[in-house]
């Protein structure tokens, strides 16, 4: 098997696709897992255990099911109740769900590590509930949690090849539909596979960076 | 008025003028089955220093976090300012007091903790603001004037704009005072406020609690072990021991000639 630098050319407008599909899912995918864990991560809180309890059994089960498999729900049974989107959306549905499990934990331990005596002094200071979460515990929090949150982005950078399963043309879809086409698989894999250490190695290097600029 | 009090506990501070700003009443606090107050019945008069001594685990902590609203007490009433911190009037009845009652009652109420407490993701100044003006309805600009003047008055008027971290313990258990004090708080509750501090910066605290002490109308309500700075700011001291006073009186007569062997026992161990 030889390498041939004519059909990484060739593969490269299809590559460019592939990035920013991948891209798009990632970052619409990373909104989406930040705001439905936090909602999941309040629910959690709920004083009532009628909230707590199916909150902590659906997303026991969501972290606890294959990726892949909630992408094939998502794709094949959500039609049939009549909800349908495109595959990439879908995708970004599943994926955004999926992590949101992980973040809501990711905010439940951030919450919990502010100390104690922070809620005591806002109670000593009478601010209001309110007033206590927005101005002192979540701006506490927040530090604590952007590390974790980025790693899971990284994660999900990881993640998206599964897309695959639901015919979504990111970086690795796009290769294969090269190599398909081409009867060359060597290049549009290299490709793909540098281009994912590419985005991800600077990612997390500017992870690491945050954790130790935050968390102190 | 005493006689009809359990006689476990000496009613600590009758009240000579009427101005009675605390009263505890038959106060039981327990957790689990490790019964921290025994009925507790206390007062403190209006503008008096209080100062509570006693050996670690008596109690001393929960009597403040029970004002502050903290932690609640499993029987008995709390009354500031002649409103019951634990229970309020609904149709001629005494019920358990709402969130709302709780909030009016405690805003009389200021505490500097241990720990400080400030708030880490503030500067100073808003540290010192951010409840006056969101709780008092302050304007910014009021609500920094005081504060202002609250850190000169603690030896800090060119920090402002520093983050609690860049300060030292010492410095930032004077935030801590002028932050309680910026609420304007009829009582001034200080749990041990000087011992996680190093030892060469105690002194600064407690002279800026001296100075509060002379130039204020503030009654404070103190648990201490520095008895030298008790001994100079308190009109009475109580003795706690398994959740009860034991013994009170002036600070000379407490420091002097203790009547309580347990108190004697305690004095010769700290002092
Ligand atoms: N949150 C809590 N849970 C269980 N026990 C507690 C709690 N807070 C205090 N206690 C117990 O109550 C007793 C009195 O504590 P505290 O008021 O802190 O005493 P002091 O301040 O005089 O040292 C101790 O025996 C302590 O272990
Ligand atoms: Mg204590």
């Amino acid at each position: 098997m030889n390498w041939d630098w004519s059909a990484v050319g060739d593969f490269l407008p299809r590559f460019w696709d592939g990035v920013l599909t991948t891209l798009e899912a990632v970052a619409l995918g990373s909104v989406i897992s930040f705001a439905v864990g936090l909602v999941w991560a309040f629910a959690y809180r709920a004083p009532t255990r009628l909230v707590r309890w199916p909150v902590g059994v659906v997303t026991e089960f969501i972290r606890n099911t294959p990726l892949l498999v909630q992408l094939f729900f998502f794709y094949y049974v959500l039609p049939e109740w009549g909800i349908e989107f495109s595959a990439l959306t879908t995708g970004i549905l599943a994926i955004g769900v999926h992590y949101s499990t992980y973040t809501m934990q990711v905010y439940r331990a951030g919450i919990e590590a502010v100390p104690p005596g922070q809620w005591e002094a806002a109670t000593a200071l009478s601010l209001p509930t309110r007033r206590t979460w927005t101005a002192v515990i979540l701006p506490q929090a927040i530090r604590r949690v952007v590390p974790a949150l980025g790693n899971y982005v990284i994660s999900m950078l990881k993640d998206t090849p599964m897309f695959i399963g639901i015919g979504v043309l990111e970086m690795l879809g796009q290769a294969r539909l090269q190599g398909a086409d081409t009867f060359r698989y060597v290049e549009p894999l290299t490709v793909v596979g540098v281009a994912f250490i590419v985005i991800a190695y600077p990612a997390s290097l500017l992870v690491r960076a945050l954790e130790r600029r935050l968390v102190r | 008025m005493s006689a009809d009090t359990s006689p476990k506990n000496l009613d600590a501070n009758p009240p000579v003028d009427g101005s009675e700003l605390i009263r505890f009443d038959k106060v039981t606090k327990r957790f689990g089955s490790n019964v921290v107050l025994d009925e507790l019945d206390f007062s403190v008069a209006s503008g008096k220093h209080v100062t509570l001594i006693g050996p670690s685990g008596s109690g001393k902590t929960t009597i403040l976090r029970l004002l502050m609203t903290l932690t609640s007490p499993d029987s008995g009433s709390i009354k500031v300012n002649g409103d019951y911190l634990t229970h309020e009037q609904r149709n001629g009845k005494l019920v358990p007091a709402g969130d709302k009652h709780i909030r009016e009652v405690r805003k009389n109420i200021g505490m500097v903790f241990q720990q400080f407490n400030l708030f880490p993701n503030m500067k100073v100044l808003r540290n010192i603001t951010e409840a006056p003006v969101t709780v008092l309805g302050l304007s910014k600009d009021e609500a920094e004037e005081r504060a202002r003047e609250l850190l000169d008055m603690v030896g800090l008027g060119d920090r402002c704009d520093a983050y609690p971290t860049q300060l030292s313990g010492g410095q930032q258990q004077r935030v801590a005072i002028a932050r309680a004090l910026a609420m304007r708080p009829q009582v001034l509750l200080l749990d041990e406020v000087t011992s996680a501090l190093d030892p060469e910066l105690v002194a600064g605290v407690l002279d800026v609690l001296r100075d509060i002490a002379r130039t204020t109308d503030i009654t404070m309500l103190c648990v201490t072990h520095e008895m030298n700075f008790a001994r100079d700011i308190s009109d009475r001291v109580l003795m706690f021991d398994a959740g009860r006073v034991i013994e009170s009186g002036s600070p000379d007569k407490m420091f002097t000639e203790p009547e309580h062997e347990r108190t004697r026992e305690f004095l010769s161990a700290v002092l």
